[in-house]
């Protein structure tokens, strides 16, 4: 069960603070449970997790190939590994070791993506992922998720911890701010309906669950009514809310820090297609074109991912 | 190895050399040369060196093997059902639909078969993990890690052995099997590897080069490296690719053989025919 923020403008714990004490709690938790880093220790700070346990945290250089692979054979001993960095380079570089010594092999893999779209930052294009989301959805039972805010997070981390299997999580490695009070739990597979509308459907997720509420509330005082699903587990996808959401409105806009290629517009396109509901869809997010430098709040601008931006395509798609 | 031991280890080679021309002969294909140079080794292995409970393939006190260079599968499969991991009427199934025995070895199908390879270079980040996971448990067994010279084309070779050297990993023996060709030709037509134990020294790793078809003196190998502390040991197998069969030997594509080529089948059926002999004369 869940509890929506009683002040959604209040920001978390840095997110990579979270990530940390939540591999840490289960850790504590459960044995089999190890932490893996590619020299980026000090950006996601599992340095601090290489202090407090040590003789579960493996540093493995910047050989992030290697990394998945080490863990896969940490895997094949039966323990729970996680591991960190930067989005692009904990997917798109290791796809393969991923697909084959992960996946294909029947091993764990907890995969901890951080800064991905346009959280870069100053990194820029070559550190940007906006297919993370697509890689790891193609892989067969690979469970992929973009928490919105921190304590999506650290319940989500519980749950891949507890769990078999390949999991993808993405976040930003900063505070962002609060969808949820402290201590709301969640099922894996399923979206939440966070606001109940009549004319259009908002799905979004990751960071941009908060905009999305933010577009809901602007819209809602132009006349527009909308639902808004938090849709935190991109795969697999909760395909019955969204059905059931979409039945009746006049449109759907999926938002993602992502691009539309394979994330969560393509999933939600999927499933609206096949199931001839015939509710038109926008996906809402990045569109041919790489990543660049910049602030955050800059980059989300540029590449068209705040409520404004999400406000003015409803709008559009409603005309 | 004593006199005895020695030819257990003998006959359990040919015996994986005569199962792995059966099931290539069956298939009609296959990869021979890199199969037939790592026998030698798998029979030592098999017969005398690992920790091993073939009627329990997942017994923890066992050492575990990770054969990177996959594409020898054939080979492994023979060694494992020889020593009873499983029926060695399964050979024959070799690369048949739903088969318990695929092209590549497959951790989730086979037992004896401690993780997944085929896609070259993954077997070494994977036995680095492995071999991790048993210091963190605290075990005292070892990984094989058996890693092909033309795989050593792969980065992600250079980068686990980074870490298998730089941490020191006594408990994990890479094994080189340096049969000199690959599958565009030789080792130097493709990327001159320069001097490969001299590479491995120059990571880190305590090396040993060793006649990887002289039984006797690969078990002193493993048995040194098998006592190595405080550093990562290495074993460089000076091979054949196609060792054992005089026509395979010299056959320039012997890295993946044709039995529709008559010279391949006759080759085949001789070399078939003289295993047959041995092995009756053995067990009588």
């Amino acid at each position: 069960m869940f509890t929506l923020a009683k002040d959604r403008s209040q920001k978390g714990k840095e997110l990579r603070v979270v990530m940390v004490e939540s591999i840490e709690a289960a850790m504590d938790a459960d044995d089999r449970v190890v932490a893996l880093e590619a020299d980026l220790g000090g950006a996601s700070k599992f340095t601090n997790i290489q202090k407090s346990h040590p003789e579960r945290f493996v540093q493995c250089g910047i050989a992030e190939a290697d990394m998945v692979g080490i863990a896969a054979g940490l895997s094949v001993e039966g323990f729970r590994p996680f591991t960190h960095t930067f989005g692009p380079f904990a997917t798109r570089r290791c796809f393969d070791q991923i697909f084959l010594s992960g996946a294909y092999a029947h091993n764990t893999l907890n995969i901890y993506g951080s800064d991905p779209g346009f959280c870069v930052g100053t990194n820029g294009g070559t550190h940007t992922t906006w297919e993370d989301m697509a890689l790891m959805r193609s892989i067969p039972g690979a469970v992929v998720c973009d928490p919105a805010d921190e304590t999506q997070l650290r319940w989500i981390v519980s749950e891949f911890a507890a769990t078999e299997g390949i999991h993808y999580i993405r976040a930003n490695r900063k505070d962002v701010r609060n969808v949820y009070e402290p201590g709301s739990t969640f099922q894996m597979g399923k979206g939440n309906l966070l606001v109940q509308g009549s004319d259009v459907l908002l799905v979004a997720c990751g960071q941009l669950v908060s905009e999305a509420l933010d577009a809901a509330e602007a819209l809602a005082e132009q006349g527009v009514s909308c639902s808004v699903i938090d849709m935190f587990c991109v795969k697999p996808l909760d395909e019955e809310l969204l059905l059931s959401e979409a039945a009746g409105k006049k449109l759907v806009v999926t938002f993602e820090n992502h691009g539309v290629i394979g994330g969560l517009g393509d999933a939600c396109a999927a499933v609206l297609a096949e199931s001839g509901c015939g509710v038109r869809l926008i996906r809402h997010g990045v569109k041919e074109r790489f990543g660049q430098v910049g602030t955050p709040a800059w980059l989300q601008k540029d590449f068209h991912l705040t409520a404004e931006d999400l406000v003015n395509t409803v709008k559009e798609g409603l005309a | 190895m004593t006199p005895n031991e020695l030819a257990k280890a003998e006959l359990l080679a040919t015996k994986i050399r005569r199962d792995v021309l059966r099931m290539l002969e069956h298939v009609g294909s296959g990869h021979l040369g890199g199969s037939m140079s790592i026998v030698e080794l798998l029979s030592v292995l098999y017969s005398h060196r690992l920790h091993i409970d073939p009627k329990n393939p997942r017994w923890e006190g066992r050492d575990r093997v990770v054969l990177s260079k996959g594409h020898a599968g054939p080979a492994w499969y023979a060694a494992l059902a020889e020593t009873g991991f499983f029926d060695t009427e399964k050979l024959l199934t070799l690369n048949d639909g739903g088969t318990m025995l695929p092209s590549h070895p497959d951790r989730t199908k086979t037992p004896g078969v401690d993780m997944t390879t085929g896609s070259l270079g993954q077997g070494t980040s994977a036995a680095a993990g492995i071999a991790t996971g048993l210091r963190m448990k605290g075990s005292d067994r070892h990984v094989y890690l058996i890693v092909g010279d033309g795989e050593l084309n792969e980065g992600q070779c250079w980068e686990a052995f980074e870490f298998i050297a730089g941490n020191r990993m006594d408990n994990c023996i890479t094994i080189i099997d340096w049969n000199k060709r690959q599958l565009d030709g030789t080792l130097e037509e493709m990327l001159d590897p320069f001097d490969i134990p001299a590479k491995m020294k120059a990571f880190g790793f305590d090396v040993q080069v060793v006649n990887g078809q002289d039984m006797q003196a690969l078990d002193s190998a493993l048995e040194r490296a098998e006592a190595t502390e405080g550093a990562a040991p290495c074993i460089v197998m000076d091979t054949v690719k196609g060792a054992g069969i005089p026509f395979f030997e010299t056959y320039p594509g012997n890295h993946s053989v044709k039995f529709s080529d008559p010279a391949v089948a006759k080759a085949a059926h001789e070399a078939l025919a003289e295993y047959d002999v041995v092995i009756e004369g053995s067990e009588a």
